[in-house]
């Protein structure tokens, strides 16, 4: 116990003695959380559409008006041929026309019927749906002063409550999301280079005369960098209750036991990273080449899980920011308690578990 | 001129005599290509409703069945009491509840008017956005349907505008020819990225970089000869991936493949800059991982592959300004699904050049061949 407790020092001394490489640590956690919990939204505002008005009529007008009246478009009064129209999408300018074809009134005070076109970039399909749906609701709004005014009219008022998140703001659904993916990448990035480290520079020698079980090497190697993430949580967790004013529904005691559940979990992944790897650079290039894009994908914070094919559903399932994404929901934003997220916290402690177990077994006590 | 050949021919064999990274620049890409753009899928078909109905009258079933005809609504229970339905949204079984309050076909027809109320499950902003707006227009539509039938009016008498939406450039909003593209611009990015930023700090680490400073080669031609073998490997990256998205994915880039490769070479170059002035700044791997894994995510999420440009505030649409990947992205997208040419892509273009030219510049002036 007391040779353990003189490695842990010995890694200790190792993290705290390169201050650089500690404030990177430390520093670009918190950064990247408290810049995305302000950027990241899906929300539709000062989307730029053109109004491709041929009519300029009273209705085009009023219904112009009404549209402007809406924050969500930033709007530009033009006229222009179709082909000008597909010059302005080719600039990527805007993201939307909406064209009013000429006789509009006319036709829709006689004819009684009148039709617009919705013009939107696909190529941005989840934008482009909800700009579609935005636009077409305010036309429908008018539509039914129109049908109101003078008669009778039968009408259903929907009346929305959004929950846990009146203002649908983006921080409630992103913050979990980035904490989970920061988290894991930071922590695997620590622990993935520990070992190999050694190995490169041929210090691995050392260790590996020395009377120590690979199990308590493996655990010293990761002490202060669980220490380190700790801290991050904290930071992480203060910034986003008072700066992001994203408070902590459920309970803080529990919130912390799953973080440090999780922060366990993605240093043992960094562990099996390094003790597989022969150098550095291979080791790094596998915990953020091969898992920054999965991770920020298949954690189901910017696609919906429930979506995606059933092959990937299964692929996702080993994705431990996946988890930890619904654990953090749950009891941060939710404030449900452990019985809400009991399998999230098994399957993550499983995991550390097999991980733990495969390391063990793939470590090496002799040199090729 | 010979100088430069030689240095890269000892890079290109650094690499290629080792094949633990080979293996990394070509599979980490290709697996994740043919992987990850299936998980991009924002079409909510199944949004999970939860239907509370205490009055049990014709017109409310009128409305519930229109609204599970529509195809975006699936039932997940009936329940008596809003609590019970509420249980299904704290256990994210729904997304949305409706609640039909009693005497709802009473009022409506007596008072023309009456409210129905839904309870939208708003952690997931963009699902309960479109839940919200698909049930509201399903009740604007019903509304139109039961005035013509109340005041037995014939449709001739109703104002009505057609809305018909023509979603450009992707026809069959099909997910794939939104996501892959970005997909391929990211994953270039970041096997490039993460290979140049290792790359002078890896000999600094091991200290085969000053066998390279006590030699006669200025400091121009040693950060071009690390450059140059990065940038063939990730245009060659590019290509296998635009070969396999055309074949898997369907994707015919709709203009000038030359554009598209010009705007792509002087990309590298800034990416490339970036991932060697960061290496020139760091004394060991894990602090130049760090900067660059700092660089990369805030790049990424901020590119506008995953959330618009236009949703950021006013600030952080300052900072895309400043983002690479924005303008790939960008370009990607004008160039490959809308058929751009190269007058349309002038404005990126030159932001582009400008950021490749300051970043090899930096580069090349923080590198020093002194310790």
């Amino acid at each position: 116990m007391k040779q353990f407790l003189l490695f842990v020092r010995k890694e200790f001394l190792h993290v705290i003695r390169d201050p650089k490489t500690l404030l990177v640590l430390f520093g670009i956690p918190v950064a990247q959380v408290l810049l995305f919990g302000f950027v990241l939204s899906n929300e539709i505002k000062d989307t730029r559409i053109i109004i491709v008005d041929y009519a300029h009529d009273v209705a085009s007008q009023e219904l112009t008006a009404k549209i402007e009246a809406s924050r969500y478009f930033d709007i530009e009064k033009t006229v222009l041929t179709h082909q000008q129209i597909e010059q302005t999408f080719l600039e990527g300018k805007i993201k939307a026309a909406l064209v009013i074809p000429v006789n509009f009134y006319n036709d829709l005070s006689h004819n009684k019927t009148a039709q617009v076109q919705i013009i939107t970039d696909a190529t941005d399909i989840n934008n482009s749906n909800l700009v579609a749906s935005y636009l077409s609701a305010i036309i429908n709004d008018y539509q039914s002063q129109l049908i109101s005014q003078g008669k009778v009219s039968y009408k259903i008022i929907p009346e929305i409550r959004m929950l846990y998140n009146p203002q649908l703001l983006g921080a409630p659904n992103f913050v979990p999301g980035v904490m989970a993916m920061v988290l894991l990448l930071v922590c695997v990035m620590m622990t993935a280079i520990a070992i190999v480290r050694e190995k490169e520079r041929g210090t691995m020698e050392v260790l590996l005369v020395s009377p120590m079980k690979p199990a308590y090497i493996i655990l010293s190697k990761a002490a202060p960098y669980l220490i380190l993430s700790l801290l991050d949580l904290t930071a992480i967790l203060l910034l986003s209750v008072f700066v992001l004013d994203l408070p902590i529904k459920g309970s803080v005691l529990l919130l912390v036991a799953e973080s440090s559940l999780f922060i366990l979990t993605c240093l043992t992944l960094g562990i099996l990273i390094s003790i597989k790897t022969s150098s550095q650079l291979v080791a790094m290039m596998i915990s953020l080449g091969a898992l920054m894009l999965p991770t920020i994908l298949l954690s189901g914070f910017i696609f919906p899980v429930e979506n995606m094919p059933i092959a990937l559903q299964v692929i996702s399932n080993i994705v431990p920011s996946r988890w930890y994404y619904i654990i953090v929901k749950e009891v941060m934003i939710k404030g449900a308690g452990i019985d809400a997220v009991w399998k999230e916290t098994l399957i993550l402690a499983g995991m550390t578990l097999v991980l733990f177990a495969i390391s063990m077994k793939q470590f090496k006590i002799r040199l090729q | 001129m010979k100088t430069l050949f030689v240095l890269l021919r000892k890079e290109f064999r650094q690499i290629f005599r080792d094949p633990a990274i080979l293996r990394i620049i070509f599979l980490l890409p290709i697996v994740q290509f043919l992987i990850l753009p299936l998980a991009a899928n924002y079409d909510f078909k199944n949004i999970n409703l939860v239907l509370v109905d205490h009055d049990h009258s014709t017109y409310s079933q009128q409305l519930t069945n229109k609204i599970f005809g529509s195809g975006y609504f699936q039932l997940v229970a009936n329940t008596n009491t809003f609590d019970d339905a509420y249980k299904y949204i704290e256990t994210d079984e729904a997304d949305l509840v409706l609640e039909i309050p009693n005497d709802f076909e009473k009022n409506l027809v007596r008072e023309n008017s009456q409210e129905v109320f839904l309870a939208v499950n708003a952690i997931n902003g963009l699902k309960a956005n479109l839940g919200g707006s698909y049930l509201s227009g399903i009740i604007a539509d019903f509304n139109k349907q039961i005035t013509l039938q109340l005041t037995n009016s014939s449709a001739k008498n109703m104002s009505g505008i057609d809305v018909t939406v023509s979603p450009w450039f992707n026809p069959t909003e099909n997910f794939k020819l939104f996501i892959v593209p970005g997909i391929l611009a990211l994953l270039v990015t970041i096997v490039g990225g993460l290979l140049s930023a290792l790359n002078i700090v890896r000999e600094k680490e091991i200290g085969t970089i000053e066998q390279i400073n006590v030699t006669p080669i200025s400091r121009f031609k040693f950060v071009l000869g690390k450059l140059i073998p990065f940038w063939v490997l990730a245009n060659i990256v590019f290509t296998v991936g635009l070969t396999l998205g055309y074949f898997i994915y369907h994707i015919v880039p709709q203009g000038s493949l030359l554009v598209l490769y010009s705007f792509l070479s002087v990309y590298l170059f800034a990416v490339l800059g970036l991932g060697l002035f960061v290496s020139t700044l760091c004394q060991t791997q894990q602090q130049a991982m760090f900067f660059m894994f700092f660089f990369m995510i805030i790049f990424i999420l901020l590119g506008g592959l995953f959330t618009p440009i236009e949703s950021m505030p006013e600030w952080a649409q300052w900072i895309t300004k400043f983002d690479p990947i924005a303008y790939m992205i960008q370009v990607m997208r004008m160039v490959i699904l809308k058929g751009s040419g190269l007058r349309d892509i002038l404005p990126q273009l030159g932001a582009i050049v400008a950021m490749a030219v300051v970043l090899n510049s930096l580069a090349v002036w923080n590198y020093r061949k002194t310790s």
